[in-house]
């Protein structure tokens, strides 16, 4: 509008005509590539058939495209303002088919504009237009260029298995008769390869396509078996049947680093679920609850080449978020060496060797001639023997790790040494033998703590929480102490005697003071049951090892559940001034605000029980929140930062060239190559040191 | 020991000084020092980031995992001397997203040396702290028919402020415009100029009244003494006033720290955001008891911070500054980055990974990075 008048596209485009190339410039625009009259459409572009193709139902019925309905409202709009137009019609008519003939356009590209009425079918649902199929999740770019879709995949439910190796993925045969790998036919190889396809596809190994030099595609049937054979020569490839030792890329969604996804070594096995050695579970964040895992058969020798140089499970054995071992022992592994590295444990050779040779040792030349080999000894088998290492773990009676070439002097090994994202043991055998030894050493310790639980027993009792009397009495006597402290505070605080600490408001004080002495009476009760407790039950022996539990839980399950918070405060009062109908109104005690007395062995009071309740759906809803919000943080991280890269004069740049580091993390180091993010100083001059010239 | 000086081409000087120190512990031979320093430089050769290592993705990577294991939690009042401050995951997008307000801004003031010691601690604490008028005020009496308010002053407050009446009134009269101000046995009387005031005028004046400035440093609403593990006395507050609270002579102002990034970078300039962003983040990280290399961190804060001024790594920020359009219109608003592409004609060069996934060829990243040139003739 202008002047109470209305302006014409028409006197627009003119007006843009006038603008100069300077001018243009001067406004951000560049003429020699776009003009702001082209703003304005003189002409329609008509995309082509294949970008709106018509679809025939069964019925025989030709449903169109949305686009070609928008098309078609155009040109009946057009042609009705053509008319009236040559027949002279008034000016109002004329007005108003130049604004629907506008409408239909605009409508035609951008279909959701909050000023205009979106244009719908006739049964009401808006159309589809040029925006919309570009938009959002599930437009062009998000649904069909940023993601794609993939031949040679598999997916379908996890299992473990322990004997497979750490870089292993097993595969079931229905699947490796389905995945296929090209493989080009030479004079060498041929008789080889036609054995595959002899076999056809039903018959594993087999082959299901054979692949002509000129591209086309034959497929293998029990009727073509015989032509395909006779058609075979150098140049064809044969698409045989996945087998042994091929190379697959295993993945687990959510993908959030590249641990995510690895190569895996193919071993074809019966069953029908894909099954990972349980030490690979951590990077995957797998478990088998029924979780559902992707295989890929990389098809080139490229993609096969790097995905074995780059993608092996053992080249991630240390994360690049923290310079650590990723994968370590878990679980009956861990509780496994625990009980193995133990102070006295003996065992009869026989056995010892028989244990040492079900994990795939073969070799005991330098094993122990003692009639009772102690465990220690058994478990440096597996060392190299040139090896030193110094650690703590997490043993109060054996705090230090000592080994000295090769042999296991000093220590109990427990989490902190063989666990995943804490094993400095770990750390150090990779970076002094390197990764292929280190996948075989964590697959041969995995076994080996697993097949020492196996043979000893090891199951959880109800018995292990049993505590004796005098142990209940004590923590009888702990609670009422504290909770005669509690009333005292709250008395204190009705009468204004209480000392009120420095930024904070009277009613805060007393939380903050009773908070205190409630997690301080949990933690006596804890050290009761952990002194009570006995010290050789499975129980303690997982909590001690770090294999699964804590101290905490058995104290939770034999002494008393303790405080239950919610945001970090005690359980509030709600609108009725009572947590719940059973207290009298404003009772700040122990009880009414979530403090639960009892055990879980002996079983909560309802009140009790619906406090856990309310902390524990709290718990759940944090974690329904928060996967949306970190999911979104992490997409917009990875969006800004996915062309930083490391340029060839070790500086770190953008795709635009912009250098945004000189010195990769001011020191150019990689994490992953790293130990914890540094290099070990102290180990290097300690080598040298000891080296005594010679190296 | 000879000094390591002529090493300061081969190794960075955080690994020199390292070095240096765990070598004068020990009486180490020139022979041996001389290999032991061969062996490290062939070992940081070995650890370093090798041309093509996607470092950007690896550190996206590196803070967007640990997000799903951190808590929601926004506030965290563990012990008693902890401010209510947002940290977890909430806090990290708040600084990632480079934010200007921010929820819970706070500072840590370390002071001078006698100052330190708990020397005049609560003076500084007064000095610092803001105090409005309600603070001081023990009535506020509205008369509606004269739309006038009157304030009756808490007198031991108010003699604590030390003020002299003259200049009290001062304070008042900068602190509220187009009104007129008395004041008279302790009772401060406001009066709107014009005649006709609504009733909801003169309450919203009330409640205007009530939040005037008196004395402190604005913006500082909480202030807390705490004595460190060194037994230095330092003050933590919530709210932030960096530029007021470095100009203070009682002030360290070499170590006092807010954690307002967009004031830091305000009062202090780019570098020290920087600075602020990979402290901010770190802490967070530390308190979840998450594992993150602090390269990761460091990454991110230099992406934000490179075009000179902090973005947020969002697409008004970080990715608005990309070179490439298809990789911008990928992310977020593509009809939005498609138009205005096409009104300024920009090509896309196809320099960066997502145009590259877009048309099914090998990225310049990582192996892709390296192409085989041939030589003519």
């Amino acid at each position: 509008m202008e002047d109470e008048k209305r302006l014409s596209p028409i006197e627009i485009r003119t007006r843009f005509e006038k603008i100069t190339d300077n001018d243009l410039r001067v406004l951000g625009y560049n003429p020699s590539s776009v003009r702001p009259e082209w703003l304005i459409l003189t002409l329609l572009p008509i995309p082509p058939v294949t970008m709106r193709p018509s679809i025939t139902l069964e019925s025989g019925e030709r449903s169109e495209d949305d686009l070609t309905h928008k098309l078609g409202d155009i040109v009946r709009i057009n042609q009705r303002l053509f008319e009236n137009i040559n027949a002279g019609a008034p000016e109002i008519i004329i007005e108003d088919l130049w604004d629907l003939l506008q409408y239909h356009v605009t409508t035609f590209f951008d279909n959701d504009i909050a000023q205009l009425p979106p244009a719908r079918h006739r049964s009401g649902q808006p159309l589809k237009t040029v925006s919309e199929r570009i938009k959002s999740k599930e437009g062009r770019i998000r649904h069909n260029l940023t993601g794609k879709r993939t031949n040679f995949s598999a997916r379908t439910v996890i299992s473990p298995d322990p004997t497979l190796e750490l870089n292993e993925v097993g595969v079931p045969r229905i699947m490796a008769e389905k995945l296929t790998v090209p493989e080009k036919l030479t004079e060498w190889n041929a008789d080889y390869l036609k054995k595959f396809v002899e076999r056809g596809p039903t018959k594993y190994p087999g082959a299901n396509y054979i692949v002509r030099p000129d591209g086309k595609r034959k497929r293998l049937t029990s009727e073509t078996i015989e032509s395909s054979l006779e058609e075979l020569q150098p140049g064809y490839i044969v698409e045989r049947h996945v087998m042994d030792g091929d190379i697959a890329l295993f993945n687990r969604q959510p993908s959030l680093h590249r641990m995510s996804m690895m190569a895996h070594k193919v071993k074809v096995l019966p069953g029908k679920t894909l099954r990972l050695n349980p030490a690979v579970c951590h990077p995957y964040n797998a478990d088998f609850d029924g979780d559902e895992m992707n295989l890929h058969i990389p098809q080139t020798e490229e993609a096969k080449a790097e995905a074995e140089l780059l993608m092996m499970v053992q080249q991630h054995l240390i994360s690049p978020r923290y310079g650590l071992a990723i994968i370590g022992c878990v679980q009956d592994s861990v509780a496994g060496i625990y009980l193995l590295t133990q102070k006295d444990l003996e065992i009869p050779r026989h056995e010892a060797i028989d244990l040492l040779y079900s994990i795939g040792v073969d070799d005991f030349t330098g094993f122990s001639r003692k009639e009772m080999v102690p465990g220690k000894e058994i478990f440096s088998m597996l060392l190299p023997q040139d090896f030193n290492f110094r650690g703590k773990s997490r043993s109060k009676e054996e705090p230090e790790v000592v080994i000295e070439s090769g042999r296991l002097l000093k220590g109990v090994l427990d989490k902190s040494n063989i666990g995943q994202e804490s094993g400095l043991l770990i750390r150090n055998i990779h970076t002094r033998y390197g990764q292929d030894f280190t996948a075989d050493f964590l697959g041969k310790i995995f076994r080996l703590g697993i097949a020492v639980v196996m043979r000893r027993g090891f199951t959880v009792a109800i018995d292990d929480a049993d505590l004796p009397q005098e142990a209940k009495d004590q923590i009888d006597q702990i609670f009422e102490s504290s909770d005669r402290e509690v009333k005292k505070l709250i008395d204190d605080y009705y009468k204004g005697n209480l000392e009120i600490l420095p930024g904070r408001s009277i009613s805060e004080t007393l939380e903050i003071r009773i908070s205190e002495l409630l997690s301080k009476s949990r933690n006596k009760a804890g050290e009761v049951v952990e002194n009570y407790a006995k010290q050789n039950s499975h129980t303690i022996i997982m909590a001690k090892s770090g294999a699964r539990g804590s101290t905490l839980n058995l104290a939770q399950i034999a002494g008393m559940v303790g405080q239950q918070s919610l945001r970090g405060k005690r359980i509030e009062h709600g609108y009725r001034d009572r947590t719940l109908s059973v207290f009298e109104k404003g009772d700040l005690g122990t009880d009414a605000r979530g403090f639960v007395r009892s055990n879980f062995k002996g079983g909560l009071k309802p009140h009790e029980f619906f406090f856990q309740a309310m902390v524990g759906r709290d718990s759940l809803m944090d974690t329904a929140l928060r996967t949306p919000k970190s999911g979104y943080l992490y997409r917009r991280l990875a969006n800004g930062l996915q062309d930083v890269k490391v340029e060839h004069d070790y500086t770190i740049r953008d795709a635009g060239n912009r250098i945004i580091q000189f010195r990769y993390g001011d020191d150019s180091i990689d994490v992953s190559k790293s130990e914890g993010g540094k290099i070990n100083v102290r180990r290097i001059i300690d080598e040298e040191m000891n080296s005594h010239g010679q190296s | 020991m000879a000094s390591l000086k002529k090493y300061e081409d081969e190794l960075p000087e955080s690994l020199i000084a390292e070095i240096e120190n765990e070598m004068s512990a020990r009486n180490i031979p020139q022979a041996k020092a001389d290999k032991i320093m061969q062996r490290i430089i062939s070992d940081y050769n070995n650890m370093k980031a090798e041309p093509g290592e996607s470092v950007g993705i690896v550190g996206a990577e590196s803070i967007g995992e640990p997000g799903t294991q951190m808590t929601l939690n926004t506030f965290h009042f563990a012990g008693v001397a902890e401010m209510n401050v947002t940290l977890g995951l909430p806090r990290i997008i708040e600084i990632l997203d480079g934010r200007k307000n921010i929820s819970t801004p706070s500072m840590d003031i370390y002071l001078k040396k006698p100052y330190s010691t708990g020397q005049d601690i609560d003076k500084i604490i007064t000095k610092i702290k803001e105090t409005t008028l309600s603070e001081v005020a023990s009535e506020f009496l509205i008369s509606i028919a004269e739309s006038k308010i009157d304030v009756r002053l808490d007198e031991g407050k108010y003699k604590a402020l030390g003020t002299t009446d003259v200049a009290f009134l001062k304070v008042l009269k900068a602190g509220i415009k187009s009104v007129s101000v008395s004041m008279s046995d302790n009772i401060v009387t406001f009066k709107t100029r014009s005649k006709e005031q609504s009733f909801s005028d003169v309450f919203n004046l009330k409640e205007k009244i009530k939040k005037v400035f008196i004395k402190g440093i604005k913006g500082i609403k909480q202030v807390l003494p705490v004595k460190t593990v060194s037994g230095e006395v330092m003050i933590i507050t919530a709210g932030s006033n960096l530029k007021k609270i470095l100009a203070l002579e009682e002030v360290d102002s070499s170590r006092t720290v807010s954690n307002d990034i967009f004031e830091v970078e305000k009062v202090l300039g780019v570098e020290a955001a920087r600075e602020a962003i990979i402290r901010e983040v770190w802490k967070v990280i530390q308190d979840q008891g998450l594992n993150v290399d602090i390269r990761h961190i460091k990454l991110v804060a230099d992406t934000m911070c490179q075009r000179g001024s902090v973005k947020g790594v969002t697409r008004y920020g970080v990715v608005k500054d990309k070179s490439s359009v298809l990789a911008r219109a990928s992310f977020e608003t593509p009809i939005k980055h498609i138009i205005n592409a096409s009104l300024t004609g920009e090509v896309d060069p196809l320099n960066s990974v997502i145009e590259n996934v877009m048309i099914n060829q090998p990225a310049p990243i990582g192996t892709g990075l390296t192409r085989l040139i041939s030589k003519q003739n």
